[in-house]
């Protein structure tokens, strides 16, 4: 055969192949929006295009979901929810199933990658002001999803059945005891038993597998239906909606797919290079990420020296014990997530973007943040003397940058905000 | 039937069937719900357990595990007795007025019902971990005016050797004596305290 009769033979059998899958993409879209849905979501799904680092890790953050699912179905297949046994099973995870290590410490190191992504997340959302309307659904959805990993990650550290597991389960479900009139039975309600103990770990195992997963997908579903509703916002704050080209689509917009998802891409790499990075150098980060306490198995009649949680709890913990009282201690704890919820009210300021708000509003964010950075160092520390009055001037300035946000951005001198967006260099 | 009773009819049907659904769904979930409840065989196992002290010497302790707690008895020596009365000023509630943190015939100066054995909840009242047993005298991390205690790692609670909680620590209340009685002079029986008198 010559080549130029073989270059033809292959030239149709490639028309006909192409033809076939337009066939079978036309039979699946009159049964499944299947085109429909890739259009709405990717192809045809416009982001501003001038989106920065800061906008990676709402894409980083799902990845870390799929890591923390996959992993978690594989240590399901080895671990036992049995007080007797869980401890033990976490060691044969380690030591005799094939990879079990390299998976655990995936599912582990997964966990605090998970909340040092949301925490950049978030904190990329109050720097631009995302959660502002028309996107206060969109973020309180993405609070739930906050509250949801918060969950997820106390329910699993209960699983290893540790020194730190079963104390730190011990100190969070006594909480609940402070729950004016029904806290005592509450507290029973939550354990099933008058302490920590098989009956706990076995409901906190079908929680932490089932339940809670099960809630935070769903969650994410609706998160990104609500950000595809609304449309991403920017480093800039504008409304690219507003400035549309005659064909309908927004001038300053480009498609998520190619254009994002090959830069996510990148983000993607560099995220797997550093994870990988933590997973074989540095897997327990110091006590960081897996406490050294926790192992060693769980003894209910020991307390471990110093009670800390992992570090991502350890702002809100701090404030906790940084309150003489109990009730009153657990209530600011919990003021201080649900504050959050309420930003897109609290804050009056006209403006989206830091670029154009007033000293006051950077100057707020910015002791804000350092406010959480610290209470994060405090509550591992023990709680004497000089820590505790630190953490008492931290909190009170957390608090603060809520409670007066209403005064302050009202009266913010804002710059003038571009009509289209810009690029910074 | 006129347009406007039909429409009446209709919107009483969707609130009738709203509301008998929301019941059911109400309904089902009460065994979900109840389920959670500490079930026959925790309750079973939180039996009362009987506790030996005939060779509990004076000034040691002894632990023991009821309900998954530990219960700590330990025999004061007539010197800590002397030092319990030193110290009110410092203390939060040091007449036990909290009446749930004891039963009534342990509201007295010693919070026991024999002066010398103390018997308590290894329980921090805070956040519920296990206090250490501090019973030196002015260490040097506890300070000068340190007389003896228990002191929880968690949080910094401070407690007598009563088990009453020291003021300016993150503890409300004072540790808690559980339900006990004697069986015989060494023999006592914790969880139940049928025929104990206040």
């Amino acid at each position: 055969m010559s080549a130029a009769r073989r270059d033809a033979v292959e030239a149709s059998l490639m028309v006909r192949f192409n033809g076939k899958l337009t066939d079978l993409l036309e039979w699946i879209d009159a049964r499944f929006p299947l085109t429909k849905m890739l259009k709405e979501h990717a192809t045809e799904y416009y982001a501003a295009k001038n989106f920065n680092i800061l906008y990676v890790f709402g894409v980083l953050a799902m990845v870390v979901l799929v890591i923390q699912l996959c992993t978690g179905i594989f240590l399901t297949m080895s671990y036992k929810p049995d007080a007797e046994k869980a401890f033990a099973s976490v060691q044969y995870i380690m030591r005799d199933v094939e990879w079990g290590w390299l998976i655990r410490y995936m599912h582990s190191t997964g966990a605090s990658a998970f909340f040092i992504v949301v925490y950049l997340h978030m904190f990329r959302g109050m720097m631009y002001g995302s959660y502002k309307k028309p996107r206060e659904l969109l973020w309180i959805i993405g609070m739930l999803i906050y509250l949801c990993l918060m969950a997820e990650g106390f329910l699993g550290y209960l699983l290893p059945w540790g020194q730190m597991s079963y104390w730190g389960a011990q100190v969070i479900v006594s909480l609940f005891g402070t729950v004016p009139g029904i806290g005592p039975d509450l507290v029973d309600w939550i354990r099933g038993d008058f302490f920590i103990s098989d009956i706990t770990l076995n409901r906190f195992f079908a929680l932490h597998v089932v339940a809670v997963p099960l809630a935070l997908i769903m969650l994410v579903v609706m998160h990104i239906l609500a950000l595809h509703e609304t449309g991403s916002l920017n480093p800039d704050g504008v409304e690219i909606k507003e400035h549309k080209g005659p064909d309908g689509i927004p001038l300053d917009g480009i498609a998520f797919h190619p254009y994002y998802t090959a830069k996510d891409l990148v983000a993607i790499v560099i995220f797997a290079a550093v994870f990988a990075g933590v997973l074989f150098f540095a897997p327990e980060m110091g006590g960081y990420f897996l406490e050294h306490a926790n192992f060693d198995p769980a003894n209910q009649l020991q307390t471990p020296e110093h009670i800390t949680p992992v570090w991502y709890y350890t702002p809100f913990y701090a404030i906790l014990r940084s309150v003489p009282s109990k009730g009153l201690g657990a209530l600011m704890m919990a003021m201080a997530i649900i504050l959050l919820f309420f930003l897109p009210w609290l804050d009056r300021c006209k403006v989206k973007s830091i670029r154009y708000r007033g000293w006051i509003f950077k100057l707020a964010l910015t002791i804000f943040a350092i406010s959480f950075v610290s209470l994060g160092y405090l509550g591992m520390q023990p709680a004497v003397g000089i820590f505790v009055k630190f953490t008492r001037v931290f909190a009170a300035l957390y608090f603060s940058f809520f409670i007066f946000m209403p005064i302050y951005t009202r009266f913010e001198k804002t710059r003038p905000v571009p009509e289209r967006v810009t690029y910074h260099h | 039937m006129s347009e406007k009773s039909g429409m009446s009819r209709r919107h009483f049907l969707t609130v009738a069937t709203s509301v008998t659904g929301t019941a059911g769904v109400i309904m089902a979930a009460v065994p979900f719900v109840m389920s959670f409840r500490p079930n026959a065989r925790a309750q079973a196992l939180g039996a009362p357990v009987q506790i030996d002290i005939s060779k509990l010497e004076a000034g040691a302790m002894m632990r023991v595990m009821w309900r998954g707690k530990p219960v700590w008895v330990l025999r004061r020596t007539q010197d800590m007795l002397r030092r319990l009365g030193s110290n009110d000023a410092r203390l939060r509630d040091p007449d036990s007025e909290v009446a749930s943190q004891q039963p009534p015939y342990a509201r007295n100066e010693t919070r026991s019902i024999k002066p010398e054995i103390l018997v308590l909840l290894g329980v921090c009242t805070h956040l519920g971990c296990a206090p250490l047993e501090r019973f030196d005298i002015a260490p040097s991390d506890l300070g000068p005016d340190w007389i003896g205690g228990f002191y929880c790692p968690c949080h910094g609670s401070k407690f007598d050797l009563a088990g009453r909680v020291y003021k300016g620590v993150p503890a409300p209340t004072n540790l808690v004596v559980p339900p006990y009685r004697f069986l015989s002079a060494d023999l006592i029986l914790v969880g139940d305290d049928t025929g104990a008198k206040a």
